[in-house]
C-alpha cells in the first residue's frame, strides 16, 4: 500500500466526533430546565415576580441595520423608562434583542435561540416581512405569542391559521386605499402611477391603490437586492406619470426622489408610511438637498407624529433621557408606540400574566395603543389600525393635514372619513396607572 | 482497498443510530443546532472531497444549496397531492439532490477546463448571481423566496420526542446517507483517480485516466451533496430565501473545509460544527460582557463578527492542517512511543 489513501473513511468515526462536540460544545453552556424556583410564577415561561422577558429579531448589522435598528434602540428607550417608573404590575421588562441581519435564515435561528433557550415569554416586534414570515409557522406552533410584527404584511392578520400573531403596522393594502383615496380627491385628473418592491409589501399596497384607482398608468417593480431605479424612474417619466404613489422602503424613497430630480423628472410622490419618514428621508438625502426634495411630500401615517401632540413631547422626553439624544425620528416614535402597546397589553392581561393571558386581552379589545385611530384587535381581527392619517411636507416639516383620517378595510370596501379623536395620552404613558 | 463498501454502510449504519441516540440528550434548541450543523455539513463534506482530491476550489457551493432548497419546495409542491404527506419531504430531498446535480454538471463542465482561481471566479459569479436571477424569475418568488408548508412531528411519535428532535433525525439521516456516499466513493477507485488526476493530470492521462471526466464528476457528487445540504435546511426551516445563500455562506463553507481539514470527511464535522456553533456561542460569550453604553451601541452585532474573525485567523495560523490535522499530530505524538504505527505516517 505505498499508494496514498483515504484519510478517514470510518462515517461512525465522523458522526461520533460531530456528536461528541456537539454534546461537549452544547453542554458546556447548557442552562437548566425549568429551575421551578420560588422566583417563578405558575412556570410560564419568562415571568418571574419581578420581570418579564421578551425578546425580537431585528437587523443590527447589514444593509437593512440603517433603516431599522433604531426601532429597538427607541422600544429599549421606552422600556427602561416604564421600569424607571416602576414596570407594570411591579414586573419590569427584560427586553432581548437578537441580531438577525435581515437575513431570513438567521432569523429562524435566532427566534428559536429566544424561545429555547433564553425562555422568552413573547416575541415583540419582529422585524420585516420576509424575516418574520420564516419564523411564523413555528411561533404559531409553540404557541409563543408574536406580538406586533413590524409590517404591514396582510400575512400576520390570519386569526385562525396563526392564533399567535398580531401585526403592528396599519395593514399595506388600507394604507394603499387611503393613500390613493386622497390623492384622487385633490387631483382628480392626474395620471397616477406605482413603483413599487417586488415583494408581499410592494404588492399589497398596489392592491389597495388599484382598488381605489381602478388600472394606474405605469406600475414599475425594482428588487432590494439591486441598488439602482434609473431604469425605473425612467419609465415612469416615459409614461408622462404625474403621481407616483410609491411602495418603497426609506432608503428607496430617498434613491427615487434622488433619482428623479438628477433626470430633471418633477411629479408629485407619496409614500407609504414604512418609507415616508420626512426626518430619515432627510438623514439619506442629506441637510443641504434633503428639505428641497421633499417639499410637499404626501405620506400616510397612522401614529402620532405631530411635534406639538403629547404622546411625540413624552417620547422625545424619554429619547434624550434612555437613549442618549439619538436623532429623533418616525422609528423612534413608532418603536416607542409598540412598547407602550406591548405594555398596554400586559398590563390587561392581569396580575399574573399568561401566554394565553395575553392573548385573550388582545382578543378582548381592550387594548388600544396610541394610533391617530383607536386599535381595534379583536377575535376575528389581529392587527390594530383601520385607519391612516395624511402628513404633507411643507416648509421642511411634515405634519398631519387636519381632517385628513380616513378608516377602510382591507378589501373593496369604502374609504370613510375618521371624525373620532386620536387616543389620549394618560398616565405619563405607563398602563394601569 | 481494505475498506469495502459493506463496510462503511455498516458504520454508517451504526454512527448514525449513535447520533440519533445521542439527540435524546439534547434540549430542542441544541438538536435545532445539530440539524443545522448536519445540514452545513452535507455541503462542506462535498466540498472538502472536491477541493481535496481534485484540487478544485468552488466559491458557488452557496448557490448549489439554494438550488437544493428550490428544488426542494418544488418537489414537495408536485409531489402535494399526489403523494401521501409523509413522503413530500423525500420527494422534496430527491428533487433538491437532482436540481444542485443537474446545476452541479453544468457548471463541473464548464469548471473542467479552468484551473484554480479561474475556477473560484466563475462560481463566485454564479453566488453573485443568484439574487438578481430570483428577483428576474417570478417563480423563484425574488427576495422574499418561496415557502413549504410546516412539517411538525409525525402523529405516532408527537409524545415522544420534539419537533427539532424530528427535524435533527432527518437532518442526520440524510447526512448519514451522503457521508456513507461520499466515503465509498473516496475509498474506491473513483477515489484513486481524482488523487491521481489532482496530483498529475498529464501522468494520469497516460495511465488511461480521463482527467475532465473525472473533474465533472467529482463536482456533480460535490453539488449533489451540497443540494442535500440545502434541502434539509429548506426542511427545518420550512422555506429559501435567497438572502441566506450569499457569499458569505460561500465562504464559510470554505473556511469549514479549511479549518477542519481539507479532504476529511472527520474534518468537515468539525468544520460544520464551527462554522455553526462558533457565532452562537461567541454570541453568549459576548453578551455575558458589560459595555460601557457608547461602546455597547456602536458594537452591536459587530463584536461577535469581530470575535468570529481573529478566532478563525488564530486557528489558521496555529493549525495550517486544520482542526484535525492538529488532533491526529496530538494522537501521534501521544502514540510515539507505543508500537504501533501511527495513522499519519501512510499518509
Amino acid at each position: 500500500m505505498s499508494r496514498s489513501r483515504p484519510a478517514i473513511r470510518r462515517p461512525a468515526t465522523v458522526f461520533i466526533a460531530a456528536a461528541l462536540i456537539g454534546a461537549t460544545a452544547l453542554s458546556a453552556c447548557s442552562t437548566p430546565e425549568k429551575s421551578g424556583s420560588s422566583g417563578e410564577a405558575k412556570d410560564v415561561p419568562g415571568i418571574t415576580k419581578t420581570s418579564v422577558k421578551i425578546g425580537t429579531h431585528t437587523p443590527l448589522t447589514g444593509p437593512a441595520s440603517a433603516g431599522y435598528a433604531p426601532i429597538s434602540k427607541a422600544a429599549a428607550a421606552y422600556f427602561a423608562y416604564l421600569n424607571a417608573k416602576g414596570g407594570v404590575n411591579g414586573r419590569k421588562i427584560d427586553y432581548v434583542v437578537k441580531d438577525d441581519g435581515y437575513n431570513p435564515a438567521t432569523t429562524s435561528t435566532v427566534v428559536r435561540e429566544l424561545v429555547q433557550q433564553d425562555k422568552v415569554f413573547a416575541i415583540v416586534n419582529g422585524l420585516g416581512t420576509p424575516t418574520h414570515a420564516a419564523v411564523v409557522d413555528y411561533l404559531n406552533q409553540q404557541k409563543v405569542p408574536d406580538l406586533f410584527v413590524a409590517s404591514g404584511a396582510s400575512l400576520w392578520n390570519q386569526p385562525e391559521k396563526s392564533p399567535q400573531t398580531f401585526g403592528f403596522n396599519l395593514d399595506y393594502v388600507r394604507e394603499g386605499k387611503i393613500l390613493a383615496h386622497y390623492l384622487q380627491e385633490k387631483n382628480p385628473d392626474a395620471k397616477f402611477c406605482v413603483l413599487r418592491q417586488d415583494d408581499d409589501f410592494g404588492k399589497d399596497l398596489t392592491t389597495g391603490i388599484t382598488q381605489v384607482l381602478g388600472k394606474v398608468t405605469a406600475e414599475q417593480k425594482y428588487a432590494v437586492s439591486n441598488e439602482s431605479l434609473t431604469a425605473q424612474i425612467g419609465a415612469l417619466q416615459q409614461a408622462g406619470c404625474t403621481v407616483n404613489l410609491l411602495g418603497t422602503v426609506t432608503p428607496f424613497t430617498a434613491l427615487a426622489l434622488g433619482t428623479a430630480a438628477k433626470m430633471g423628472y418633477r411629479a408629485q410622490w407619496a409614500a407609504s408610511s414604512s418609507g415616508g419618514d420626512y426626518p430619515s428621508l432627510v438623514g439619506y438625502l442629506g441637510e443641504d438637498v434633503g428639505p428641497k426634495l421633499l417639499e410637499g411630500l404626501v405620506a400616510a401615517n397612522y401614529l402620532p407624529f405631530n411635534a406639538d401632540d403629547d404622546w411625540v413631547k413624552l417620547f422625545q422626553q424619554i429619547n434624550t433621557e434612555y437613549n442618549a439624544d439619538a436623532p429623533f425620528t418616525g422609528n423612534t416614535i413608532y418603536g416607542m408606540s409598540m412598547a407602550y402597546t406591548f405594555a398596554e397589553a400586559l398590563s390587561q392581561a392581569g396580575e399574573n400574566p399568561t401566554r394565553e393571558g395575553i392573548i385573550e386581552a388582545l382578543q378582548s379589545g381592550s387594548v388600544k395603543s396610541n394610533g391617530i385611530t383607536p386599535a381595534a384587535f379583536s377575535a376575528t381581527n389581529h392587527e390594530p389600525f383601520g385607519g391612516a392619517g395624511i402628513t404633507v411636507v411643507s416648509k421642511g416639516v411634515q405634519a398631519y393635514l387636519d381632517g385628513q383620517v380616513f378608516t377602510t378595510d382591507a378589501q373593496a370596501g369604502p374609504v370613510e372619513a375618521y371624525t373620532g379623536p386620536a387616543v389620549a395620552l394618560t398616565g405619563e404613558g405607563i398602563p394601569g396607572k | 482497498m481494505n475498506q469495502n463498501p459493506r463496510r462503511i454502510v455498516l458504520l454508517t449504519m451504526v454512527g448514525l443510530i449513535a447520533a440519533i441516540a445521542g439527540t435524546f440528550l439534547l434540549d430542542p434548541y441544541r438538536n435545532y443546532l445539530l440539524a443545522l450543523v448536519a445540514a452545513h455539513l452535507c455541503a462542506i463534506a462535498g466540498l472538502s472531497l472536491l477541493i481535496g482530491r481534485t484540487g478544485q476550489l468552488s466559491l458557488g457551493h452557496a448557490a448549489l444549496m439554494a438550488a437544493g432548497g428550490y428544488g426542494y419546495v418544488a418537489g414537495v409542491k408536485v409531489g402535494d397531492g399526489v403523494v401521501p404527506g409523509g413522503l413530500q419531504p423525500v420527494l422534496g430531498l430527491v428533487v433538491a439532490v437532482v436540481t444542485a446535480s443537474v446545476i452541479g454538471l453544468v457548471l463541473g463542465l464548464a469548471g473542467a477546463r479552468l484551473h484554480g482561481p479561474y475556477l473560484a471566479g466563475l462560481t463566485l459569479a454564479v453566488v453573485l448571481a443568484l439574487p438578481a436571477l430570483t428577483a428576474q424569475i417570478p417563480a423563484l418568488g425574488g427576495d422574499q423566496g418561496l415557502m413549504v408548508p410546516f412539517r411538525s412531528v409525525p402523529q405516532a411519535l408527537s409524545s415522544l420526542i420534539a419537533l427539532e428532535q424530528w427535524q435533527a433525525w432527518i437532518a442526520l439521516t440524510v447526512v448519514a446517507v451522503v457521508l456513507g456516499v461520499l466515503a465509498t466513493v473516496d475509498a474506491g477507485a473513483p477515489g484513486i483517480r481524482m488523487r491521481a488526476v489532482r496530483d498529475d493530470e498529464v501522468a494520469a492521462a497516460l495511465a488511461g485516466i480521463r482527467p475532465g471526466r473525472i473533474k465533472v464528476q467529482a463536482f456533480v457528487l460535490s453539488a449533489a451533496a451540497a443540494g442535500a445540504g440545502g434541502g434539509v435546511l429548506c426542511f427545518v426551516d420550512s422555506g429559501v430565501r435567497p438572502g441566506g445563500y450569499g457569499v458569505t455562506l460561500s465562504l464559510l463553507l470554505v473556511v469549514g473545509v479549511v479549518v477542519g481539514g481539507t479532504g476529511r470527511l472527520a474534518g468537515a464535522a468539525i468544520g460544520a460544527a464551527l462554522v455553526v456553533l462558533l457565532p452562537w456561542l461567541i454570541g453568549l460569550g459576548t453578551s455575558a460582557v458589560d459595555l460601557p453604553a457608547e461602546a455597547a451601541q456602536r458594537l452591536d452585532g459587530n463584536l461577535a463578527v469581530l470575535v468570529f474573525g481573529l478566532l478563525l485567523i488564530g486557528l489558521t495560523v496555529l493549525a495550517p492542517t486544520g482542526a484535525l490535522g492538529l488532533l491526529t499530530r496530538a494522537g501521534a505524538s501521544r502514540k510515539r512511543s507505543a508500537p504501533s504505527i501511527s495513522p499519519l505516517s501512510k499518509d
